[in-house]
């Protein structure tokens, strides 16, 4: 089954990649953001049928590799 | 004495710390990453570049590659492990030495001669340096090195702190720092000092006609502190 994992930067990390887009979106005239925070998208096709298996391998893999949990956190979306 | 360099899939400061190594008297071996065993070492250094193309986070795949194995063993049973610019990135990820690397401040790939400040000699890399301040490169993109305060606390209490990005003179201010890092932050210790960790390229100042020589003054004490 697929599962997605969601990395975003804690609150207390700067993000200053988010920051430029949020001035460029600014600058199109977008005027209602008050903020910008950039963060990763993964989807993982997982050989397993049972859902809290599938999540909880992915959960594992986000611990391991995928964030780092000094600046990263994450949420983990079953799609299908 | 024994160095081996660990060469990853887009290393590029892989050959110049070979180079450098082999110039103060190492007898160097280059070592693949998809290697199970580390030679015989006295000091295994991690080298700039990057590795893996910078893919997920820097230096995050190379942590996992197979030689890292031997290298993370290596460190924790006292072995000097030296990671330079992509190398503190790989570092980092292991969890050797605490912290992350983040993007730098402006967003902008900083590549120019900087000043940085020791602040502890009671170690392998840096005892009896006659040298307090020394003129090294840098030169990267994610150089912005970030740990939460508690982590601070810690590293300042066990006195991990290994350089401070500073001017000529050794002030540091956060004029002098390039790249946005907590407390002017360049190179960073593992508690047990044996592992360091630092953005500067100490290999890159090695000649007098083409850069400078805080390079060859590092590792002449280096391999006298390892004799």
């Amino acid at each position: 089954m697929k599962v997605s994992a969601i990395i975003t930067l804690k609150k207390d990390v700067l993000d200053p990649q988010g920051k430029v887009i949020h001035q460029a979106l600014d600058g199109m005239g977008f005027e209602n953001i008050s903020e910008v925070r950039q963060g990763k998208y993964f989807e993982i096709d997982v050989n397993e049928n049972d859902p809290s298996k599938a999540k909880a391998i992915v959960e594992d893999m986000c611990k391991k590799l995928l964030a780092n949990l000094v600046i990263e956190n994450f949420k983990i979306i079953e799609t299908q | 004495m024994k160095s081996s360099v660990i060469t990853f899939p887009g290393s590029n400061c892989d050959r110049d710390m070979d180079v450098a190594l082999k110039k103060f008297g190492f007898n160097n071996k280059m070592v693949w990453h998809d290697d199970n065993e580390l030679p015989k070492s006295d000091l295994v250094v991690l080298p700039g570049g990057f590795s893996y193309g910078d893919y997920l986070r820097c230096g995050s795949m190379a942590s996992k590659s197979k030689i890292m194995r031997s290298v993370i063993n290596f460190a924790k049973s006292g072995g000097l492990v030296m990671g330079i610019c992509n190398g503190f990135q790989i570092l980092v990820e292991t969890g050797l030495v605490p912290g992350v690397l983040l993007r730098n401040k402006y967003l902008e790939f900083i590549c120019k001669n900087v000043f940085v400040k020791l602040d502890n000699k009671e170690n392998s890399y840096f005892k009896n340096l006659n040298k307090d301040i020394l003129e090294f490169h840098i030169a990267h993109n994610e150089g912005n090195y970030f740990c939460t305060k508690d982590q601070l606390k810690e590293i300042e209490d066990n006195n991990q702190i290994a350089i401070y990005y500073c001017n000529k003179e050794g002030k540091i201010e956060d004029q002098y720092n390039p790249n946005g890092s907590i407390k002017n932050i360049a190179g960073i210790f593992n508690k047990e000092k044996n592992v360091l960790g630092m953005m500067p390229h100490p290999e890159r100042m090695i000649d007098q006609s083409l850069s400078g020589e805080d390079g060859s003054i590092f590792f002449k004490n280096l391999i006298n502190n390892i004799k």
